[in-house]
């Protein structure tokens, strides 16, 4: 790279960086907008956060319905019908630019397009997103070469049809917020009086065929509220936004609940949040525009969202996970010591005495116990002596009172559903040992109870000796 | 009069073609995989998230040149495939709303970019970043000088030629594995072929190909020519091999048809020519619908013949 062009970069650089930095705006500017002083911000905000709301509601059904980019296809599929509603406004001597006119031509090649993969899918062997991808590009296609015949109308008013359909965000007026109000009003009753058919068609069409339903009907009820909602928002607030709202806060909403009402309602509240911050973003620093800046607060939120959202997010599912795997490295420690225990001094285990206590075993011995390793083994030993439940004595480990007391109950937990396994799964003794090790960590008092009840071995404080259905075998119990 | 428009045929119209099929060509190869995996939507989604990466590279070289505007977008391509798969892997969210998610991001963030750049520079996502396949004959490179003159070739035809080429190259010598990565994973993976890695080999040379073929005849040809001929030879063929020979067949039908049907039919409402790359995605569109309903295999009118004569149903045993 020469110099020159290395000085390009340089220079670039600064620019933008300064044109990023050189928009810190005053404390009064923030309140004006804070505080919706301004009657233009004041319109802006509520429309965008109305149109959230109602995006969030349809995205969600959609999300569950595995047909998030259906508002990509839909929007793309308005543009023919815009260049129709014009060419024909023009041909009866009206104004092409009349925007009910054009919002009718755009839901009527929408609601075409969405009828089309709703056909293609039922008719043909085309999956979901082949049937998106062809009508959004065929759709679109056609309106890109109807717009070409627009543009030599001899009207004038032809120029700009596209932004003006595809309109800004901070150009909204107060009919457009009215008009999102409307629509995001239908959008909530009809989402609310269908809740019960719109979930079951999520999460079981053919469950829902077969009680019935109508489901092409209900599936023709939501797709239609996702025409009302994308058309609105496109005209409004611009294509991009209208997809991203639609599709980003469903997708995050998703990651705070597994209840499908919780998520509706998460949903809405995401998508009314991320519009209206970031339409207040905009509005305090007017170099970045609204639009965009929906769409990066959403997806920050998305991002929070798989991290930490609690139902499936990607940090509390590796805590759940580390929890369990601890939990279990731990069980098998106690367990292996408490056997081990059991083999060489099982008087040490009669409950008469006051205090008992473990055998003393080496490392090496529990080591050979299980396939541990000699570090693996003694972090565990470590954290347990922490807690109480080994003790270091002389040369070798073992059970404290506490210890004993907690290794009994896991034994016994592993011997009640070995047991099971024998009597009532047909597997052989000599094998049970491997499959009661998978379950036994997550059997909860509940269960427990249940497998005594039926193994007939009740025991109000589950802490009865209970033998091993198997014969034991040194280094494999 | 539409005889007359068509036979004002020159050697701009040779040229739109040319341009139009080796797009085609390109396109439509890769599709058959992507329809397989069911990832039709990458296309579009790539032609849009890529904005980021032509605003960054033109905001560091301060110019429109094609290369670094090229590479940007080429890189933010594959970021776009890397981070849908991260959010549908890491995330478990389904595949097409982890697209959604990152192309709608990506795309808000070049916007957000290139206002701030607008004001000291002139930078239209619009005109400037989308080429147009009409242009195409303008913007011309000499590839040599023989005896009889200067060779002179549109600089789209030799790009497109070279996508095509790496396509056709990868695709043939990855065949086996693309095959079998894409119907079946895991089956791949315990043969020892490294599925993930077609995966991204596949998603590398969408990126490619989408940034290469959007910048010189733009992004709806080649969001359709990735999605349609494929789908429509899904549904005439169970056989990997004819499908995809059928889908080049009818991608390069369709570039053909498409340039004449857009100088042809607006003339028949007395216009002249209308956009070349819609018209070919409305022939595609014509070509699938007339494989929906007449297609031999499993067209509607071949079910609706067949419901009435049970003999012509094929045989169970076939497959």
């Amino acid at each position: 790279m020469s110099l020159v062009a290395m000085n390009t970069v340089a220079t670039n650089t600064f620019v933008l960086l300064d044109a990023l930095l050189a928009v810190t705006p005053s404390a009064a500017d923030v309140l004006r907008v804070l505080t919706l002083a301004d009657y233009n911000t004041r319109v802006v905000v509520i429309g965008t956060t109305l149109l959230g709301l109602a995006a969030g509601v349809v995205g969600s059904f959609m999300l569950l319905r595995k047909r998030a980019l259906l508002g990509d296809a839909l929007s793309h599929a308005t543009l023919p019908g815009i260049a129709i509603a014009f060419i024909a406004a023009e041909a009866f001597g009206a104004s092409g630019k009349s925007l009910p006119v054009l919002l009718v031509g755009a839901t009527v090649t929408g609601a075409l397009g969405v009828g089309t993969v709703l056909l293609l899918r039922r008719y043909t062997r085309l999956k979901e997103d082949t049937a998106l991808g062809v009508v959004l590009s065929v759709y679109f296609g056609a309106g890109v070469a109807l717009l070409g015949i627009v543009q030599q109308m001899q009207t004038g008013s032809a120029a700009g049809l596209e932004s003006f359909i595809y309109g800004k965000t901070a150009s909204m007026v107060v009919s457009d917020a009215q008009l999102i109000g409307l629509a995001g009003l239908v959008v909530a009753v009809v989402c609310a009086v269908f809740y019960k058919e719109f979930k079951l068609l999520c999460f079981d069409p053919q469950y829902a065929a077969g009680q019935g339903w109508p489901v092409m009907l209900l599936d023709l009820v939501l797709m239609s509220l996702v025409v009302i909602v994308t058309v609105i928002g496109l005209q409004a607030v611009g294509l991009i936004l209208v997809i991203a709202l639609l599709i980003i806060p469903a997708a995050a909403a998703r990651f705070w609940s597994d209840r499908m009402s919780r998520m509706t309602l998460i949903s809405a509240g995401i998508g009314g949040a991320s519009c209206a911050f970031g339409a207040a973003l905009s509005a305090v620093l007017p170099r970045l525009p609204s639009g965009a800046m929906i769409v990066l607060v959403a997806f920050m939120i998305f991002i929070l969202s798989m991290m930490f959202g609690p139902a499936r997010g990607i940090v509390p599912r590796l805590l759940a996970r580390r929890r369990l795997s601890r939990k279990v490295a731990r069980q098998h420690l106690l367990r292996a010591m408490y056997e081990m225990t059991e083999e060489r001094e099982p008087s040490l285990l009669v409950r008469t005495t006051q205090d008992q206590v473990g055998a003393r075993l080496t490392t090496k011995e529990l080591s050979q116990r299980r396939s541990w390793s000699t570090k693996q083994l003694e972090s565990e030993l470590k954290t347990a002596e922490e807690d109480d439940l080994v003790e270091l004595s002389g040369d070798g480990w073992r059970l404290t009172e506490e210890g004993v007391t907690l290794a009994r109950r896991v034994t016994r937990n592993h011997r009640l559903w070995e047991t099971y396994l024998i009597t009532y799964a047909d597997v052989a003794p000599s094998h049970v040992d491997r499959d009661a090790d998978m379950v036994e960590h997550v059997l909860g008092p509940a269960m427990t109870r249940e497998l005594e009840k039926i193994l007939g071995r009740r025991d109000p404080d589950q802490q009865a000796e209970l033998p091993s259905p198997h014969a034991m075998v040194e280094g494999r119990s | 009069m539409t005889t007359v428009a068509i036979l004002d045929w020159s050697m701009l119209d040779t040229w739109i073609v040319i341009a139009g099929m080796l797009c085609a060509l390109s396109c439509a190869l890769l599709g058959n995989f992507l329809v397989l995996r069911r990832m039709s939507m990458m296309g579009d989604a790539i032609s849009h998230a890529v904005l980021p990466g032509l605003a960054v590279a033109f905001l560091l070289t301060g110019s429109r040149a094609s290369l670094p505007m090229f590479i940007g977008a080429a890189v933010v391509g594959i970021m776009t495939a890397f981070f849908t798969e991260w959010v549908r892997g890491a995330g478990k969210v389904d595949e097409g709303a982890s697209m959604g998610v990152v192309f709608t991001a990506l795309f808000a963030l070049g916007l957000v970019l290139i206002v701030q750049a607008a004001d000291t520079v002139d930078l239209d996502p619009g005109c400037v970043l989308y080429g147009a396949i009409e242009l195409t004959p303008l913007d011309t490179v000499i590839l040599g000088t023989t005896t009889l003159g200067t060779i002179e070739v549109p600089r789209a035809v030799v790009m497109l030629s070279c996508v095509l080429l790496l396509n056709a190259v990868v695709v043939l010598l990855f065949y086996k594995e693309l095959k079998l990565s894409s119907f079946d994973p895991a089956l791949a993976t315990a043969l020892g072929i490294n599925a993930r890695l077609m995966h991204y080999m596949l998603m590398t040379l969408v990126a490619v190909t989408t940034v290469a073929a959007f910048e010189s005849v733009g992004s709806i040809l080649v969001v359709a020519m990735l999605v349609v001929p494929a789908a429509a030879a899904h549904l005439l063929t169970d056989r990997l091999p004819a499908m995809i020979w059928i889908s080049l067949l009818l991608a390069v039908g369709a570039a053909v048809l498409g340039h004449m049907g857009a100088i042809a039919v607006p003339a028949v409402f007395g216009y002249s020519s209308t956009s070349t790359a819609g018209m070919m995605a409305v022939t595609l569109g014509a070509m699938l619908v007339c494989t929906v309903l007449f297609g031999p295999r499993d067209g509607l009118l071949v079910r609706v013949v067949r419901r009435f004569k049970p003999s012509l149903r094929p045989r169970a045993a076939e497959h």
